[in-house]
């Protein structure tokens, strides 16, 4: 009999092709790498001066999403819109895709979009696989049961050439989560809670196994913001074992595997899954129905609080830094504070339920004066789905922008960016010292939160717009 | 990659915790499709006012800290964004190696990956290092030490892999190549393929 073992486990074991000693790392298989355009170029010159190829570029999925603008691109004198320098990386990477044979999800494609919405919805990403990308929340696809991370430069180019990576193997962190999200908490407030709980490096060295009677009702949507955002604890990955919702999801997918493949593949997920008595490194549980909405208040997505709450007092030159910074007190609760700007959009909160999200509070509303609001869709699938559904009319009718899809506000590439001092309330990830551009001061929440504060035109708790 | 054995340095501090590599280097400076030439761009923001003039107060402007190779970091160092622009930036500005009592997974691998000595050491030491800004240090990557200025030696652990790249100034994807076989036997025998 087989000892009991962890989901991780079970996906790591089935992609060794060289097995880990004391002197040398494990040989991982890759079966999915995404590319962009920012963490690539540097990867293929490497190919280039070793006079390499890319050994798979079928299982290699190219797209362009970080330094493209919002606005509509129809020529490259479009894409000068976010800059000369995102510009040329663009036109790189169309260069450095045709050079070496990738399929690049492009202009015209009508499958562009942020790579961690267009592995999902395009039916790529799937339980059991192994999914690498030059970006740190590639952690996404582990909603699907895959075990998925992020990569740099030099590693993207060892997947480009060789399919695999070398990796010692990581230890394993259970967070459960039971109980039932109350109404108007949302799987961001979830997970901005859990690295409230854990701390911004809580999982280092850990992979995450999303666990629990809350995450097991979730949507592949609500999954996916969870495991997005693992990486803000310090964990390379975050999964959650596949099961109906999981298959319900991708069934039809155009690179989903289809007929008698398709029912090949399930009987194989519905093995991925956490065994009865097996051991994970570490564990840590948490009450769903506890929770209220989250915000955070400081530079890093562990400093959070509730909706309502005051804003914790620390003492250490780090914590004073912080909100020195995002000129908050300590003591009153964050909505006090005045909004210029909200963000809907990211690998986080860009997909076609955080824009329903959105409208949900924002139909029959309108934007406070003074407030600039840009919903900013995940992919272009995204944001053609939401315009056949004439969720794109209800957002500009509030007053709130509708742009093209891409990064955009997230990490600012693009020339989408905040002013100096500015208050953004934004469902992204990452609330870093000027991430959303030079003395930004950023606030994660969720999207209804971000759409009830834009109403409201001051951080404000989305329940009383429902 | 030119081999790495150590280093012998003054050190400069950053006691800040969680400094994450937006801080290291912004996003708008990650447009360049090169890896050369970002040391200009480390720590831009902490550097410099808006107006161009330097930050007389941040440690790394102060006349001592020139020419220090060692930067030594509060918890945390290098989270967030998996983006090598960091670690290339730090090497390209002067750093040969971070130390802290922690340093985030992903840029730790690509710190190492281009020689960019990655240490983590135990809280004392940190908070000794902390506490003597501009002490002259040697980190010997093959006894795995740090000597301080009083000649007491402090062991870290590096991964012995990563170590025997460094002290051989070994490419990790000539290594990966060298395993081409096992790589076709792999893709030809899996029950499934993706």
């Amino acid at each position: 009999m087989h000892n009991p073992s962890t989901l991780f486990e079970k996906i790591w074991a089935e992609h060794i092709v060289v097995e880990e000693t004391p002197d040398t790392p494990a040989v991982l298989y890759i079966d999915l790498h995404i590319v962009h355009e920012v963490t690539t170029p540097q990867a293929f010159s490497v190919l280039r001066e070793n006079d390499l190829g890319v050994r798979r570029p079928e299982l290699t999925l190219a797209t362009l999403d970080h330094s493209t603008p919002t606005t509509p691109v129809s020529s490259f004198r479009d894409l000068l819109a976010a800059g000369e320098g995102a510009a040329n990386q663009v036109r790189k990477m169309q260069q450095n895709c045709e050079e070496f044979g990738l399929d690049l999800l492009g202009y015209g494609s009508g499958q562009r979009g942020i790579v961690h919405v267009i592995g999902p919805e395009l039916g790529a990403t799937q339980p059991g696989k192994t999914i690498v990308c030059g970006d740190s929340h590639t952690s996404t696809h582990g909603a699907f049961g895959a075990l998925a991370f992020g990569i740099g430069t030099t590693e993207v180019g060892h997947v480009l050439a060789t399919q695999c990576l070398l990796q010692r193997k990581p230890k394993t962190l259970a967070i459960t989560v039971d109980g039932e999200l109350p109404a108007g908490v949302t799987a961001k407030d979830l997970i901005l809670a859990i690295i409230g709980t854990i701390g911004v490096d809580g999982g280092t060295g850990h992979i995450i196994e999303y666990r629990g009677t809350a995450i097991r009702s979730m949507d592949m949507d609500q999954r996916m913001t969870v495991c997005n955002m693992s990486i803000e604890a310090g964990a390379r990955a975050g999964m959650i074992a596949p099961d109906d919702t999981t298959l319900e999801y991708l069934q039809g997918r155009s690179r989903a595997p289809q007929g008698a493949a398709w029912e090949e593949a399930v009987a194989r997920w519905q093995q991925l899954r956490t065994d009865d008595g097996a051991n994970f490194d570490q564990s840590v549980s948490l009450n769903a129905s506890e929770l209220q909405p989250m915000v955070t208040f400081g530079t890093n997505p562990g400093m959070v609080v509730g909706i309502n709450d005051p804003v914790p007092v620390g003492n250490d030159a780090s914590f004073r830094k912080a909100l020195e910074y995002m000129q908050i007190e300590s003591g009153k609760p964050m909505t006090e504070n005045a909004v210029d700007i909200v963000f809907v959009g990211s690998c986080t909160n860009g997909r076609i339920s955080d824009i329903e999200e959105v409208v949900n509070v924002l139909k029959g509303r309108t934007v406070a004066d003074g407030v600039r609001m840009m919903v900013v869709p995940g992919s272009e699938q995204v944001k053609m789905e939401a315009e056949a559904r004439g969720l794109d009319r209800l957002i500009t009718a509030a007053g709130a922008e509708w742009r093209e899809a891409g990064c955009s506000m997230c990490i600012g590439m693009n020339g989408d960016i905040a002013q100096p001092g500015q208050l953004s309330v934004s469902t992204s990830n990452r609330n870093f010292e000027g991430r959303q551009g030079v003395g930004a001061r950023t606030v994660l929440a969720s999207p209804a939160t971000a759409a009830a504060s834009a109403i409201a035109g001051h951080v404000a708790d989305p329940r009383v717009y429902s | 990659m030119k081999p790495v054995t150590g280093v012998r340095s003054r050190t400069v501090v950053l006691p800040t915790r969680d400094v994450d590599t937006d801080q290291i280097i912004a996003a708008r400076f990650l447009t360049t499709t090169s890896r050369d030439g970002l040391g200009k761009y480390a720590f831009y923001d902490l550097r410099y006012n808006p107006d161009g003039s330097e930050k007389p107060d941040f440690a790394l402007n102060k006349a001592q800290a020139k020419g220090c190779g060692i930067l030594v970091a509060g918890n945390n160092f290098g989270c967030g964004s998996s983006r090598e622009h960091a670690p290339w930036a730090l090497l390209d500005y002067g750093f040969e190696a971070v130390i802290s009592t922690e340093i985030a997974d992903i840029f730790r691998n690509n710190a190492l990956k281009n020689g960019l000595l990655a240490i983590i050491v135990d809280a004392d030491t940190q908070q000794w290092l902390l506490n003597n800004p501009g002490a002259d240090i040697a980190i010997d990557v093959e006894a795995a030490t740090i000597s301080l200025p009083d000649g007491t030696l402090v062991d870290f652990s590096i991964d012995a892999f990563a170590r025997h790249c460094l002290i051989e100034g070994l490419d990790q994807l000539g290594f990966l190549r060298q395993q081409a076989a096992a790589i076709d036997s792999f893709e030809e025998n899996r029950r499934c393929k993706p």
